[in-house]
């Protein structure tokens, strides 16, 4: 069995926007899905299958939405497989549709994930009360507000470092044209003003809430051979319980041994130095330092360290986010895939005015449901 | 050891106006709807379709030309509906049918305000009062009697009206450029806890927390689970728990949203009852939310005994007891 | 190509409602732990776990997390999930296999159909821009469907109803079970014409778990492995009024792409006596053919396992050398199709 070479020949996304009520979810994707094409110098006739990937069904009142969608993803007549997998749906998006050309099944392989967040209202969706629970719940950033607690408490973290990433996230968001939220002039004054909205997490330590959509062509080794490419070097999903006694739910497990098998499989001993480029899933600033933590680029209870250093700035020795991340566009289902794909455009040598100048090696990372759900790339220049 | 009583059950309704933005191509279609007209879209391969899809059913190509069709159709196939559902077009027995439009190549899918038709019959549309509501603003269709229903107060050759012999009995209408369309959708669902959530639930409508051990790893859950996260068996072994323990971790919900129950600010906690191997989601009252702190003594502040039922909510909040503080390490490992 | 083959299935029992959660805890711990036995294998011994779920049938957004907690998934587990029926995960699992990454995998799907009202419910699939705000119901979606067949000519509603009579008689464990004939079922009045009760399948709440493994690996946990020797699907348009709905040319696509020659028994995923029709028409099911001896969707059609079911029932049935085929299909009238073909080690 010899698993297949693979390689990201074509990104796209689209504007991201609160409201982009100026499309349909179907011309949302369309948006991504021509510009991936147009990356790729393909066409619709080119592709031999489609992976759709999207958060929860209620967030649009569609019950899967990839069946109506087919025609506009260029899926009619072809496999069209939708893969769900929370908050981590952008990236497994990825990682499924990666497998198709590992195992040989497919030459070129066209990947979507979209959320058209206007649509509805995520807090209400994520915070629907079934009967005989408590009405405690207040969206994903009370449920994550406790978890960030406890991490302050346990690493000792200044309080400030929270604000040092929201404002390196958000400026960098103002270099990536595609990005929601732009803002060149914020500072660590403005953050740390901004009100409280499950405290500790503040209302610019947050994430947006976006309508966009993002879309990735892989081909195979002959589908890559001679054009940019971003080499898929490896990939992993790993899940955990959402609750469970005794469960570490600031650095969970499944996210260690996702890393692990991730530096492992991609052959990369040391993390820190021998990866350029991170894209991480930050919903809530302090989520930068907590996955650094967790994927092994610094000790537990040093991440913030680094984030403190500006070591994960643009210039520093792991930029992490410099497309503005999540902070700075948040389309749920989406988010995921646009990490990946950020991380592809790095190696790739397309990021644009965030340009990591020479990376090499990029991770594109994503998380979902209780910090149980983790997929994860990396991509490299070189061939694997 | 789970109850010879059935699992408990309860309605649960999920309800929300969705906002569909249309786009182009919707948009208009949704735009001539609001005014009384049909539009369908000549496909990749020249035929028209409609409603008008936005991208080729075929090549996937995007559909910009939009032409009108007319307003009487023919029936390519129907079905029966004695029943109608929520949300359908007519509350009283109809038929569905497969409608081709003059001037169409497809036929659409759309109701029939009759109890049979007929495969070959002319239908014509029936317009809703109201408009910009989208494919509702056509609200069904009724047998076409060649006569016209009206609609058009009476005039007839109303203006705009395309190919295809629409009949001329409607009238178009001024209307809004048509963007967004809101779709409500209500569905019903019963709800079921499991076997070991059901005991206890019951056992809070005594005012008794009660817990289950999982045979495999020992640890006390609350509640108890069908299935040990870790292990995947049921917890069996009943514990009774204390209405007493700690706050692991916690937040300040400060932000109000759709659908809230409680009002902001309000301290959202973690609290891990005395005995338990697990912790959960509830209020903490009785201090300023800027006392509340990790390892804080808690106790639970019943509701009065009438207001109980099989629900955690008997338990109005927590508040602190006074003690001192649990240390750090009792319960670092529970964060 | 590397080769897969199912070395275990199991299915909870099938039922009008079940007392259980919509995560489907209750229906699953059973039979995963029944599957992993009859491997041989336990929840440390599978490489990948994939599933397939709803939300909208549990009116819930992420509803398939807790479904987790039946496995006991710690140490964390290598899993992924799809929207659809778990014939989709048994499609994904299949590829992870071929990858080359690992050699086992577990599928399981379910779905409490019973908690919502489905036939609500599913109008949600639907083009939620010109349809769906219809919500016109898969009962009255499959009559239009029904009566294009029976006014060309394509079949007769005896035909209809000579599938439901051997589908009724098939499987006395499910759900549904009579022996009856086509001449008693015409004479039962109509659902919804051109419909008849019969012709439409019972709500059904259920779940089904099929584990895989590379088939040099498959010899070691079974003595009757089932080889997948091919496995392919497809998507037709939304558009109803743009698709000829008396044919399935998704299922022909995927059945030339699967190969399907020289099967001797079939288990169709066919909600509708005539959907069966069109599926036998589309994947050129001779005469001889077995076909869906459990009975199929007609008896039993829990939602989002049912066509994972059709997979493991096939693998079940088949005898060494001899092939066998099993169909999941998804959406509104047959709008996606999937094609497994079995081959009895």
């Amino acid at each position: 069995m010899t698993r297949h070479l693979a390689a990201v020949i074509g990104v796209g996304q689209t504007h991201h926007r609160a409201r982009r009520t100026d499309v349909s979810m179907a011309g949302l994707c369309r948006e991504a899905v021509d510009r991936a094409l147009a990356d790729a110098d393909l066409t619709f006739d080119d592709i031999d299958a489609v992976v759709l990937g999207k958060a929860p069904d209620l967030f649009e009142g569609v019950m899967m939405p990839e069946l109506m969608l087919a025609d506009a993803l260029g899926a009619t007549g072809k496999p069209l497989l939708r893969v769900h997998t929370a908050g981590s749906v952008g990236g497994s998006t990825a990682n499924v549709a990666a497998s198709l050309v590992h195992a040989g099944e497919h030459r070129r392989v066209l990947a979507v994930a979209f959320e058209k967040q206007s649509e509805s209202n995520a807090m209400w969706a994520l915070s629907i009360a079934p009967p005989f629970s408590l009405p405690v719940g207040a969206g994903a950033g009370g449920y994550f507000a406790p978890h960030v607690r406890s991490y302050l408490r346990r690493s000792g973290a200044p309080g400030h470092v929270g604000a040092v990433v929201a404002v390196k996230d958000r400026r960098n968001g103002a270099l990536n044209p595609y990005a929601h939220l732009r803002q060149a002039d914020i500072t660590l004054e403005s953050v740390r003003a901004s009100r409280m909205l499950w405290d500790p997490i503040r209302y610019d330590e947050t994430c947006p809430s976006s309508d966009g959509a993002c879309a990735v062509v892989i081909g195979d080794e002959p589908a890559a051979r001679g054009r940019p490419a971003a080499w898929i070097h490896a990939t992993v999903m790993r899940t955990e319980p959402t609750t469970f006694a005794g469960r570490d739910q600031v650095n969970p497990r499944a996210g260690r041994d996702a890393a692990a098998a991730l530096w492992r499989a991609a052959g990369i001993a040391d993390p820190l130095s021998e990866v350029d480029v991170a894209e991480l899933y930050v919903p809530f600033s302090w989520f930068e330092p907590m996955w650094l933590e967790n994927l092994g680029f610094a000790a537990e209870g040093a991440g913030w360290k680094l984030t403190e250093a500006g070591e994960t700035a643009l210039g520093g020795r792991l930029p992490v986010n410099p497309s503005g991340g999540v902070l700075s566009s948040n389309p749920i289902g989406a988010s995921g895939m646009l990490r990946f794909a950020e991380a592809a455009m790095q190696v790739m040598g397309r990021a644009g005015d965030h340009q990591v100048d020479g990376a090499r090696r990029a991770l594109g990372h994503a998380y979902g449901g209780g910090s149980q759900y983790f997929s994860m790339w990396v991509v490299g220049a070189q061939r694997p | 050891m789970t109850s010879s009583l059935p699992p408990l059950s309860a309605p649960l309704d999920i309800e929300f106006d969705y906002t569909r933005s249309l786009g182009s191509t919707l948009g208009r279609f949704a735009t001539g709807l609001a005014q009384r007209r049909v539009l369908g879209a000549r496909g990749s391969d020249g035929r028209v379709h409609v409603p008008p899809p936005e991208y080729d059913p075929g090549t996937g190509a995007p559909l910009t030309e939009l032409v009108e069709v007319g307003q009487v159709g023919t029936v390519v196939t129907w079905a029966a509906q004695p029943q109608p559902l929520e949300g359908q077009p007519l509350r009283h027995p109809f038929c569905w049918a497969m409608i081709r439009l003059d001037g169409a190549d497809t036929p659409l899918v759309h109701a029939v305000d009759a109890p049979r038709v007929a495969t070959g019959m002319r239908v014509r549309a029936h317009w809703a009062d109201t408009q910009g509501n989208g494919i509702r603003d056509l609200a069904y269709f009724v047998p076409d009697d060649g006569q016209g229903d009206g609609q058009g107060d009476g005039q007839s050759g109303g203006q705009g009206i395309g190919q295809g012999g629409g009949r001329g009995d409607v009238r178009t209408r001024q209307a809004e450029v048509v963007t967004t369309v809101t779709t409500p959708i209500r569905l019903r669902y019963r709800h079921s806890a499991s076997p070991e959530e059901s005991r206890y639930l019951r056992g809070l409508a005594q005012g008794r927390i009660l817990g289950q051990r999982c045979p495999a790893c020992d640890k006390v859950y609350l509640p108890p689970r069908g299935a040990c996260p870790t292990d995947g068996v049921p917890t069996v072994d009943e514990v009774e728990l204390p209405d007493r323990g700690i706050v692991t971790t916690f937040c300040i919900v400060n932000v109000p949203f759709l659908g809230q129950r409680i009002t902001p600010p309000y301290v959202a906690a973690y609290v891990l009852l005395d005995g338990a191997d697990i912790a959960f989601l509830h209020l903490v009252l009785g201090c300023p939310a800027d006392e509340v702190r990790m390892g804080l003594r808690v106790e639970a502040a019943w509701k009065p005994r009438d207001q109980w039922g099989t629900t955690l909510e008997n338990i109005d909040h927590f508040r602190p007891t006074g003690e001192p503080d649990a240390p750090y390490e009792t319960y670092a490992g529970h964060l | 190509m590397s080769e897969v083959s199912v070395v275990s299935y199991a299915a909870a029992p099938d039922v009008r409602e079940t007392a259980g959660t919509t995560n489907g805890v209750e229906m699953l711990v059973p039979i995963i732990g029944e599957a992993l036995r009859a491997a041989n294998l336990t929840k440390h011994d599978i490489g990948f776990w994939c599933s397939g779920s709803s939300d909208y049938l549990a009116g819930r957004a992420f509803s398939f997390i807790a479904a987790v907690d039946a496995i006991g998934a710690y140490p964390p587990i290598n899993e992924s999930h799809v929207e659809a029926d778990a014939a989709w995960a048994l499609y994904e699992a299949w590829i992870k296999i071929r990858t080359g990454e690992v050699d086992t995998a577990l599928v399981y799907g379910f779905g409490k159909s019973s908690a919502g009202e489905l036939r609500r419910v599913l109008s949600l699939q639907l083009d939620p821009y010109t349809v769906a705000p219809l919500w016109p119901d898969p009962v009255s979606l499959a009559g239009l469907q029904a009566r294009l067949g029976l006014d060309r000519g394509l079949w007769s509603e005896r035909d209809l109803a000579e599938v439901a009579a051997r589908s009724r008689g098939a499987n006395p464990a499910a759900p549904v079970h009579e022996r009856v004939t086509a001449e008693e079922l015409l004479r039962r009045p109509y659902l919804a014409d051109p419909l008849r009760r019969h012709d439409c399948p019972p709500v059904t709440d259920g779940a089904a778990v099929v584990v895989l493994a590379q088939a040099g690996r498959a010899r070691d946990l079974t003595d009757h492995p089932a080889r997948i020797t091919g496995l392919a699907h497809r998507v037709e348009t939304a558009h109803l009024g743009a698709r000829d709905l008396t044919a399935s040319p998704s299922t022909v696509d995927a059945a030339r792409a699967a190969g399907v020659d020289g099967v001797a028994l079939a288990e169709l995923h066919a909600p509708f006596t005539h959907q069966e029709i069109i599926l036998r028409r589309a994947l050129g099911i001779a005469g001889d053919v077995d076909v869906n001896p459990s009975g199929g969707a007609l008896v039993a059609n829990p939602m989002f396992a049912a066509g994972l079911a059709r997979i493991g029932e096939a693998a079940r049935r088949v005898a060494p050398g001899q092939r066998a085929l099993a169909h999941a299909t998804s959406g509104p009238l047959l709008q996606q199709n999937l094609v497994c073909v079995l081959e009895g080690e």
